[in-house]
């Protein structure tokens, strides 16, 4: 396996698990399980009694493996030098287990659904780019940028209406834009993290070539996950691309004034995406936005930027679930923390995250004293 | 589902009940060198309730119960010996009440050292306790319970002296309160005036009971912190220097290490002293005091103030200072045991050439790591060598000189400090036969069914 000569470097000191005050433990999968098996520390002592034939692959060791929402907590947090490696060694255990085709069913549909559909909803790859019905988003063709929405803003309800938002944003601020519609294909990032790196090299070099045969410069994404991978993973395949997140195009626009905003009053916190965040050290683009909308006052939670809890949806949890349910699943006590806060508005800047923390405030039954929005909508609220 | 399991389920709710292969591998071993040897179950409750009737189910049973915080002991006090259940106590993390002008907060029994101090800072600035070195994770009740030591120990000895109170689940199930609060609202103090039953519990890791509260005496935080280091070559004088810093009752810390690397550090000894005040003049009296203390060993060039670089100062003054953890990986293979025993300040020179005669003879990458506690009525001499977990032949060699640690320690009149079961066996050898007879009787009568953390403290 790939990292072998690591794993056994691990002490299982744990300081992976908490923030980097210790205020709190912060790795998602520990918080919601409980057990010490559930932390990194623990993944890594399992999985080399695996490699070492002291354990077995069952159904309780795919759970504490395919649970780690790949948040990169444990990267932020760890001592050793060995720390950049901690997701990518849980990724290639991962791939192990693939490889022998001995995975939890959820994943397996999913990798499935990913491999016949382009897509894990397994609806028909031509009906993708149905979310922009009725908008004045463009289909791409030598725009500027190419803007990339991804399987989650393209099928899942509550995501596609972030992608109009953030579509339409765009156009009004004047940015030149196009999209793939049924042309675009899964970025392959969760596939990557569930360990079905196949699969994934396929679908990244699809994408590459589809891009460069569409002479594609720069490329707006609306999912943070989408540009991890086409950042940290599809140069190396090729896929050489000036990548933005939505937020960092639109927070310079907006501080340029180039959108003219209303005053609204509202107490907001900022949830960070893993993904824009811990693993790309995008913290401020969103903020920006947020603190230059007249009214809104930000405020952090306890839990912020490098020291947030993920929502539960990484690492391919958004689709599999392994790690939804009960009060202590991550995304219930994030709203908790938000809350806890005194916001009134959960801004997010991930489709993935506006889903899980949505389904955590109505599980919490606090919907009359917070809501969930993306960074985009609340643009949009008070937009003159 | 076993009956037991289902009786757990019941107390605790089946998704933190576990008797699968993966929990009992993990929770048979800690990080140091002790031999494995696995749970039945493992259990993760989160209140005061849960536990005593996890306890009342063990005792019914007869089954061993192993309370476990972090499990960083290191010498394998929480491998359960004889099977049974862990009990694993980081569910129950919350700091319920502090008490800032009386200075003592009361936490549960899984409340982390790292939890206490940001909790402290954020709330209670001016408000600080004893933070070991041991990792955040590691927890108060954990630590008082294998007397430890944190950053205040040279000015108010063992962290378990700061205990101010305790409430233990005893081996019946029945819920005791310790000192103050036994009797009063106030948990101000663990004993006095009352006979001081605390010492039923501490020390004894777990093998007497349970501790769900802890209540711990906090200290005035200063403003500001900063960090000397005296430097020396002359081993036999270095209890002299500790004689006279402790004289000036000047100083927050006195630690001393040992290292072989970098070579600028070799054969030196280097005397952390940590100091702190409110203002720029109290830091600099301090500092003057400290200074002036030593000058006599400055003016015959037996040692001097190093000049700290930049990146060391503040890897210093981090609590807990996570490079000690960086240790284990020194020869790349996660692995780091150390024995610390309690010895007179005096046997300085003694621990100090016997790591290096053992770090020789098999071969090892060693740290000596002395705390001094209380005003050098004793100190801590870590006697620390790290290992790769995948070279099973430095794993043994590793084992070998901690074994002579041990005979060399009891030689020279030290006393174990969170003995392996091993050194709980030669102690109890050597110790009084009446004290000795007083642990049988309190142990026996505490815990007739022997189920608590059974191998430990074990008088035959």
């Amino acid at each position: 396996m790939k990292y072998q000569d690591i794993i056994h470097r691990c002490f299982r000191c744990g300081y992976c698990k908490f923030t980097s005050d210790y205020y709190d433990f912060n790795c998602p999968s520990y918080r919601k399980f409980g057990f010490e098996t559930y932390a990194p520390g623990g993944r890594m002592w399992l999985i080399q009694a695996w490699l070492n034939g002291e354990i077995k692959n069952s159904e309780r060791f795919q759970e504490i493996l395919f649970s780690c929402a790949t948040c990169a907590n444990c990267v932020e947090h760890c001592v050793f030098t060995f720390s950049d490696d901690l997701v990518n060694i849980f990724i290639a255990a991962r791939e192990e287990m693939v490889n022998k085709g001995i995975i939890p069913p959820p994943v397996r549909d999913y990798l499935k659904n990913i491999n016949t559909s382009g897509n894990p909803y397994k609806e028909p790859a031509n009906e993708r780019g149905k979310w922009a019905d009725g908008t004045s988003i463009p289909a791409y063709d030598g725009h500027e940028y190419l803007f990339y929405i991804g399987c989650v803003g393209s099928y899942d309800e509550r995501a596609k209406k972030i992608a109009r938002t953030v579509g339409n944003v765009l156009i009004e601020a004047g940015v030149s834009l196009g999209i793939l519609s049924n042309r675009e294909t899964c970025d392959g990032n969760e596939v990557r993290s569930l360990g079905e790196i196949g699969l994934f090299q396929f679908l990244a070099e699809q994408n590459v070539t589809l891009f460069k045969e569409l002479r594609v410069k720069k490329i707006i994404t609306l999912d943070p996950h989408a540009f991890n991978t086409f950042t940290q993973d599809y140069p190396s395949l090729g896929g050489e691309f000036e990548i933005y997140h939505y937020t960092q195009v639109l927070a310079p626009l907006i501080q340029s004034k180039k959108l003219s905003l209303k005053d609204r009053e509202a107490k907001i916190t900022f949830h960070d995406p893993c993904y824009l965040g811990r693993h790309n050290g995008e913290y401020e683009a969103p903020r920006k936005i947020l603190e230059s909308i007249p009214g809104f006052s930000l405020i952090e939670m306890d839990q912020t930027r490098e020291n947030a809890l993920c929502c539960g949806g990484g690492g391919g949890n958004f689709f599999t679930d392994i790690l939804g349910g009960g009060e202590d699943s991550p995304n219930r006590i994030r709203v908790r923390q938000a809350l806890d806060s005194g916001a009134q508005i959960i801004a997010v800047a991930c489709p993935q995250c506006a889903k899980m923390l949505e389904d955590a405030v109505k599980a919490e039954e606090v919907g009359h004293k917070i809501e969930v929005l993306d960074v985009a909508e609340i643009v949009v609220r008070p937009l003159a | 589902m076993s009956d037991i399991t289902l009786s757990l389920a019941q107390i605790v709710g089946e998704q933190y009940v576990s008797n699968k292969a993966e929990e009992a591998y993990f929770y048979a071993r800690d990080p140091g060198l002790m031999p494995a040897h696995k749970p039945d179950y493992v259990v993760v409750p989160e209140t005061v309730e849960e536990v005593q009737k996890i306890v009342r189910l063990a005792s019914k049973k007869k089954m061993p119960i192993v309370p476990m915080g972090a499990g960083m002991s290191l010498t394998g006090l929480t491998i359960p010996l004889k099977g049974g259940i862990v009990i694993d106590m980081k569910r129950m993390n919350k700091v319920l009440e502090v008490h800032e002008k009386a200075r003592y907060v009361i936490v549960e029994g899984g409340t982390s050292h790292g939890l206490l101090k940001a909790c402290l800072e954020k709330n209670y600035p001016r408000l600080r306790h004893s933070v070991p070195d041991s990792p955040a994770t590691s927890t108060i009740a954990a630590n008082v319970m294998i007397h430890g030591q944190g950053r205040l120990t040279q000015q108010y000895g063992f962290n378990s002296d700061m205990v101010a109170g305790l409430e233990v689940v005893l081996p019946s199930g029945e819920l005791c309160k310790i000192g103050s609060c036994s009797l009063s609202p106030e948990w101000f103090s663990k004993g006095a005036p009352l006979p001081d039953l605390s010492g039923l519990f501490l020390g004894w890791f777990g093998a007497t009971g349970i501790i769900t509260k802890v209540a711990l005496k906090l200290y005035p935080r200063k403003k500001m912190r900063d960090v000397e280091i005296f430097v020396t070559d002359r081993e036999d004088l270095v209890p002299d220097m500790v004689y006279e810093l402790t004289h000036t009752e000047m100083v927050e810390d006195i630690n001393i290490f040992a290292q072989p690397l970098p070579v600028i550090f070799k054969d030196n000894h280097h005397i952390t002293l940590f100091i702190t005040g409110d203002t720029d003049e109290e830091l600099e009296f301090k500092r003057k005091m400290i200074w002036d203390s030593l000058d006599g060993f400055i003016k015959s060039k037996d040692g001097g103030f190093m000049s700290l670089p930049p990146v060391m100062k503040p890897t210093l003054l981090e609590m807990p200072q996570r490079s000690v953890s960086r240790f284990a990986d020194v020869r790349k293979g996660g692995g780091f045991e150390y024995s610390g025993p309690i010895i007179a300040v005096e046997k300085y020179p003694e621990c100090s050439r016997k790591i290096m005669e053992l770090a020789s003879q098999y071969d090892l990458a060693y740290s000596a790591m002395a705390r001094i506690i209380g005003r050098s009525h004793c100190m801590m001499f870590g006697f620390a060598f790290t290992f790769n977990r995948a070279d099973p032949d430095m794993m043994e060699r590793t084992r070998k000189a901690l074994q002579e640690v041990a005979e060399f320690a009891l030689a020279a009149g030290g006393v174990y400090w969170k003995p392996t079961v091993d050194e709980q066996r030669m102690a109890i050898e050597r110790m009084d036969p009446n004290t000795r007879n007083l642990m049988k009787m309190i142990k026996t009568n505490l815990d007739p069914q022997g189920i608590m953390n059974p191998g430990n403290w074990e008088v035959h």
